[in-house]
């Protein structure tokens, strides 16, 4: 893809012996919302110090709107969120803004209208030291927004907020994203990022485990569906032998199928008319889905 | 333009943050207390040596000022790299478009600022409470201006030490604590090797030629050689400041020594940070 922000070829990273990323490809598009998930270790804050230049790679390309990373043209497309960061105690909200908006080449007065977007305008003039955790992340987000970046890399900018402000984020980001600027984030949590991401990388190990929309992932998982069938007053027999699966409780029945079979499933179940009650479909668990990407080569690494 | 501009943040930044940071408020006012204190000690007799007041009070407070400034200095200085790294907004400020280079000079600038401003409260408050109260001639005025310059300049070298030390480690701790050894061995512990030999040497070759151009060779010393040889006043000088009456070398070599500490400091600064992985 050329017209890709972000083009990562093969990327491998080695702390001296630790190989912290191992052959990984990944592109973002322009608008578009990608989420690097992983366990601890994987490789996810390794992955954006790269694209930020600060890291040598071993091995693979990478290239920031066709730009060398570091170079003068990628470090004006790109913004960061750091996974960990501490601004100076006695600089007020409004300072630090103002601060990294010239830093940008940015006119403060731009950047300022930036507090409201991430909702604290009001401590604007306060010290950031007065801050609560949720705060001082927003705040490091609307630093990240500053002069509308093509490339915004944000690691793990959800920590310590709290889920309505988790909202929040991620309808500030749909914004960004739609705006044009291409979004790499990462998380723990694929649940959390359900419907308003994407695309999601998996990685493991410094690997690239899967990548695709979480449907996608969902379906290439395999994991099964359950469908709960309550049967009426004396039909469960009838509705077991016509569906099969499996019964619980007296009078209902549990068919587990797998995501391609799902519609053929209701098909049937339809046919028996008023002989159901009820109906309840499980999609499998998101994290359920994320372990499966993830964990079996952590347990097999650990061994 | 851009690159002023970037550099104009980081210096202002620095500025507002020396200028909040409760220690160097108090350093200014120790500064302060210790130059009025001088001024009273030191000018008390000159009516009777007939000296003017200003001038022997510059002696006196050359002295203090090659303790204080650079504990000052480095105490602005300790941590602009290495507190940047372990609070992770290094990572942050080197993702924008702002450059290592600019990043060391700007700091720099920011933090001069604040030094130039303490310096000149305590010197400005001590001379002018000297000149209200014995008055002062045109020598006594030249010899005070030259001191204040040139403790700025001793400043400017501290703080570049400052930051070079401070791009070594990536805990600002350990900052800290390579600041206070550089401060020991470049301010105390050099001039007491320095007298032990000549004391062993008793007037042999080194104490004819090495020892003048070790003494030479170090900013503190270089500084106080500078303004007591330019001094004209027969006050009392004692130790590797006998020195300044009969330095081997012109005395604007301790100058540029100064100047050459300056600009190995910030090169050495500005290497050591192109190296760092924020
Ligand atoms: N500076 C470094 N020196 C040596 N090893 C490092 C360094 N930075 C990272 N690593 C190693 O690289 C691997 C990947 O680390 P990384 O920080 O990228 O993980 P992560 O996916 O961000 O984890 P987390 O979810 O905990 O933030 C780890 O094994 C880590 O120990
Ligand atoms: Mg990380």
């Amino acid at each position: 893809m050329t017209d890709a922000i972000l083009t990562v070829e093969e990327l491998t990273i080695r702390f001296g012996a630790v190989t912290a990323l191992d052959g990984v490809s990944l592109s973002v598009a322009p608008g578009e919302r990608v989420a690097l998930l992983g366990h601890n270790g994987a490789g996810k804050s390794t992955l954006f110090k790269t694209v930020l230049g600060f890291l040598q790679p071993a091995g693979g390309r990478l290239s920031i709107v066709d730009a060398a990373p570091g170079s003068n043209v990628a470090r004006r497309a790109v913004s960061y969120l750091p996974e960990q960061v501490v601004f100076p105690k006695a600089l007020t909200g409004a300072e630090v803004l103002t601060h990294f908006a010239r830093l940008k080449g940015v006119a403060p007065k731009a950047a300022l209208p930036l507090l409201e977007v991430v909702g604290i305008a009001d401590a604007a003039g306060r010290a950031v030291g007065t801050y609560s955790k949720g705060m001082r992340q927003r705040l490091c987000l609307a630093q990240a927004l500053i002069g509308t970046p093509r490339l915004l890399l944000l690691d793990e900018p959800t920590s310590g907020l709290d889920p309505i402000s988790r909202r929040e984020f991620y309808t500030v980001l749909e914004a960004s994203a739609r705006a044009g600027t291409a979004v790499l984030l990462s998380s723990h949590s694929l649940s959390e990022i359900e419907n308003r991401i994407d695309r999601i990388a998996i990685l493991a190990k410094g690997q690239l485990r899967a990548e695709g929309s979480l449907a996608d992932l969902s379906r290439g998982a395999g994991l099964p569906i359950r469908i709960h069938v309550e049967a009426a007053e004396g039909r469960v027999e009838a509705v077991h032998a016509h569906l099969g699966g499996e019964r619980v409780n007296g009078r209902s029945v549990v068919l587990t199928c797998r995501a391609e079979d799902k519609v053929g499933a209701l098909t049937s179940l339809a046919a028996l008319g008023s002989d159901v009650t009820d109906i309840d479909i499980a999609l499998p668990d998101l994290d359920d889905v994320y372990r499966h990407y993830s964990v079996p080569i952590v347990e097999g690494a650990a061994q | 333009m851009n690159s002023m501009d970037r550099m104009a943040a980081v210096a202002a930044t620095e500025f507002r943050l020396a200028f909040r940071n409760r220690w160097v408020l108090l350093s200014t006012l120790a500064f302060t207390l210790f130059a009025l204190a001088l001024a009273f000690l030191g000018s008390g007799p000159s009516g009777a040596l007939k000296a003017d007041a200003l001038t022997l009070t510059a002696a006196s407070l050359s002295t203090l000022t090659v303790y204080l400034v650079p504990l000052m200095a480095l105490l602005v200085s300790y941590d602009s790299i290495a507190g940047e790294i372990e609070r992770g907004t290094l990572a942050l400020v080197l993702a924008t478009p702002l450059k290592r280079g600019e990043l060391v000079v700007a700091k720099f600038l920011g933090h001069l600022a604040v030094l130039a401003m303490a310096i000149a409260i305590g010197y400005g408050i001590a001379g002018a409470v000297i000149a209200g109260v014995h008055g002062a001639d045109d020598a006594g005025l030249v010899a005070w201006g030259r001191l204040l310059v040139t403790a700025v300049l001793l400043g400017a070298v501290f703080i570049a030490l400052g930051m070079a030390l401070s791009s070594l480690p990536r805990q600002a701790g350990t900052a800290a604590a390579l600041a206070i050894g550089a401060w020991l061995i470049l301010v105390v512990l050099y001039d007491l090797a320095l007298l032990g030999a000549v004391i062993v040497d008793q007037g042999g070759m080194f104490t004819k030629t090495v020892f003048p151009a070790l003494v030479l060779a170090n900013p503190g010393d270089a500084f106080r050689l500078y303004n007591l040889a330019l001094i004209e006043a027969n006050a009392p000088i004692a130790g590797l400041d006998g020195l300044a009456r009969t330095l081997p070398f012109p005395v604007s070599s301790a100058f540029v020594v100064l100047v050459l500490w300056l600009f190995a400091g910030l090169a050495v600064a500005w290497a050591l940070t192109r190296r760092i992985r924020p």
